[in-house]
């Protein structure tokens, strides 16, 4: 027996029972389907969030207190948990002083979550102490007003620039700009409202407050090393561009001057370039694709039983017929690899209407996205993970992965039944019914 | 081999045939050792009542199961401990099946069902010889006709088609007019009288009509799994 005859026997039993082998196939396609949309989903979250990270600027560096820390957006790998008080303002000072060739403009940072009480509305947010290079620095653009200036930090004002969604909040009637505010019951003027980013909730300055550092943490939130200096949670650093020789140059610096100044025998800070920064998000989002990939590869499985399950049933339902193909000289392996082919065709199949499903799915949620993305207007043309749409990527790895993965449930699956059918004795068979 | 033969070999030799089933905890002796030869172009009949091991007896011939004890040479070949896929090859090389109930394959048309044999023999030009084996038949005009479009003498004369396409020494027939109306019994008969007077093949039918039995020139009778009687018809 041929190749070309096996696959002519199986496909003339698939068309004698189609309704059967398209929902068999079905199952197939969900799950395929299902693998190649969440992980496209997947790499579409990992692709946007790196994007807005290189928006927010590549020219930087953030220095963290604790050792091996990342903490750009709040993620970090390890250590550099708020209990760890090694970095301060007199450090982004020191830096600042020692004018480290490639460094362009620099500020320290801590927040606190603080309570915002306007004669309209009262609400909770999370309170930035930043100086007045901010803006320029991490690409914050300003919808109303100005951001606060050298001199209100100088002088530790009680001034506040707030995002635009809380600036909705607590002013639902009107412009913010000029009002007073509250902050933990002191009272603040509203110098700028910040332009929407779009509300994302990754890196977003929608709700969020800035207020000059210095008063922070000499009025509203003080925290103090032992020594008597400003704790912060971190010092970011804007460089001339982001070569990999200026990098490494400024880290070095750093490091250097840190060092000196903290005096303690090992790192207790690190210095991570936003490079470092992405792959730690990659790392991150590469993870919850493979995590929702497995998810949906559960419905493959299942795809699979379903195909054994009726290769079983049909296995049965054909043991006459296995007894005269037996009776008239067929082998085992002429039985066996009949019924594999079926296997096979019905999981190769699925698998291949499941990638044209799940890509058209995932062309479908991109159009979605970009139709809904920004009905606020304002951030731009980018992706947005969270909010409105679904920004998708389809790659390559996850069809060949699907396709693979079905071709193989195929042949694990189909083999039980198959070798079932092949062991038929021919005689019993025969008399089957 | 020995000099002393310079005949071709007997199509069967069967010497203390012997099988035994266990059902349960009971065993059914259905076999109790069948010695017999046929030589080739022979057409014999095998008769005896229900329960005699006629049926047994065809399993054996045919290859489609091992006996429990005693010898099987078919065409001079030993057929005993031979494994399951040599056995089929067998079948496929020297034997040809008719059975009382057709045992044609749903849904595939006349030609296809007489080309299978020839499948999974590996055979080139088999869309010849499958449309040549059933105009042997007679069924030239009906080969695009799947089982359900046939009558029953029709189907069992793919039956033929499909059993001697691959030209084997050895046609086992079991009751194959069973089915049949008497008009379709007789051309049945007739047809396999033919393929064993023109074309030699050795036919073995398995029957207790005695209309069947009286075309074959010998008749072997079994009863409660023993050789009752072996005689030359004339």
């Amino acid at each position: 027996m041929t190749a070309a005859d096996g696959f002519r026997v199986a496909f003339r039993a698939l068309a004698a029972n189609k309704l059967r082998t398209a929902l068999t196939l079905l199952g197939m396609v969900i799950g395929v389907a299902a693998v190649i949309t969440l992980m496209s989903i997947g790499a579409g979250v990992q692709t946007s969030i790196e994007e807005r990270i290189r928006e927010a600027g590549t020219n930087l560096l953030s220095v963290s207190p604790g050792a091996t820390s990342n903490r750009f957006g709040g993620f970090r790998t390890r250590g550099g948990s708020g209990g760890v008080r090694t970095l301060t303002a007199q450090d982004a000072d020191a830096i600042e002083e020692a004018n480290i060739r490639g460094i362009t403009a620099l500020y320290a940072s801590r927040s606190f979550n603080g309570s915002f009480v306007s004669a309209e509305g009262a609400v909770q947010a999370s309170v930035n102490g930043v100086s007045e290079v901010y803006p320029a620095v991490r690409n914050a653009e300003i919808g109303t007003g100005s951001f606060f200036s050298a001199d209100d930090v100088e002088r530790a004002s009680r001034v506040v620039v707030i995002g635009d969604t809380l600036a909705t909040d607590l002013f639902p009637n009107g412009d913010a700009v000029g009002e007073t505010v509250r902050l933990n019951t002191q009272p603040f003027t509203i110098v700028g409202v910040l332009a929407s980013d779009g509300g994302s909730t990754f890196q977003s300055n929608d709700d969020s407050a800035f207020i000059p550092l210095p008063t922070l943490t000499s009025r509203v939130n003080p925290s103090k090393t032992s020594a008597g200096d400003d704790v912060v949670s971190s010092i970011v650093v804007q460089l001339v561009d982001e070569s990999d020789a200026t990098v490494a140059g400024v880290t070095q610096a750093i490091e250097n001057l840190l060092l000196s100044r903290h005096d303690s025998e090992e790192q207790d800070f690190t210095v991570g370039s936003q490079a470092d920064q992405i792959e730690t998000i990659s790392e991150i989002t590469a993870t919850m694709s493979l995590f929702l990939g497995a998810v949906a590869g559960i419905s493959l499985l299942v795809g699979g039983i379903g195909i054994m399950n009726i290769m079983l049933v049909s296995v049965t339902e054909r043991t006459r017929e296995i007894g005269i193909r037996k009776a008239i000289g067929a082998k085992r392996r002429d039985i066996m690899s009949q019924f594999m082919i079926e296997a096979v065709a019905v999981s190769m199949g699925g698998g291949l209407a499941g990638v044209l499903l799940g890509v058209a799915i995932s062309l479908g949620l991109n159009d979605l996205g970009a139709g809904a993305e920004q009905p606020t207007g304002g951030g731009g043309p980018r992706g947005n993970p969270f909010a409105g749409g679904l920004t998708t990527t389809i790659t390559l790895e996850p069809i060949i992965l699907a396709l693979v993965v079905s071709v193989v449930i195929g042949l694990v699956f189909g083999i039980y039944p198959a070798s079932r059918a092949s062991r038929l004795a021919p005689i019993e068979a025969l008399r089957y019914e | 081999m020995s000099g002393a033969s310079d005949r071709p070999p007997p199509t069967i030799d069967v010497v203390g045939l012997t099988k035994t089933y266990q059902m349960g905890d009971v065993k059914v002796e259905a076999l109790r050792g069948v010695t017999f030869k046929i030589e080739p172009g022979e057409m014999v009949a095998i008769m005896g009542p229900s329960g005699s091991g006629k049926s047994t007896a065809m399993n054996l011939l045919g290859c489609l199961d091992s006996p429990t004890e005693g010898s099987y040479r078919l065409d001079g070949e030993d057929v005993e401990g031979l494994s399951e896929d040599a056995l089929a090859d067998i079948r496929l090389r020297k034997i040809g099946f008719v059975f009382q109930s057709f045992n044609l394959l749903p849904r595939m048309t006349a030609r296809e069902q007489v080309e299978l044999p020839l499948m999974y023999a590996g055979a080139r030009k088999r869309r010849d010889r499958a449309l040549e084996a059933l105009a042997t038949v007679g069924l030239a005009d009906r080969v695009d006709h799947s089982p359900v479009e046939l009558s029953g003498g029709q189907q069992q004369r793919v039956a033929i088609a499909r059993a001697l396409v691959t030209r084997p020494q050895l046609l086992l027939a079991d009751e194959p007019t069973g089915n049949l109306d008497t008009a379709s019994a007789v051309e049945i008969m007739d047809a396999i009288e033919q393929l064993n007077q023109e074309h030699g093949i050795t036919t073995i039918l398995v029957t207790h009509e005695m209309e069947v039995a009286l075309r074959a020139r010998r008749v072997i009778r079994l009863r409660d799994g023993l050789l009752e009687k072996d005689e030359v018809m004339e």
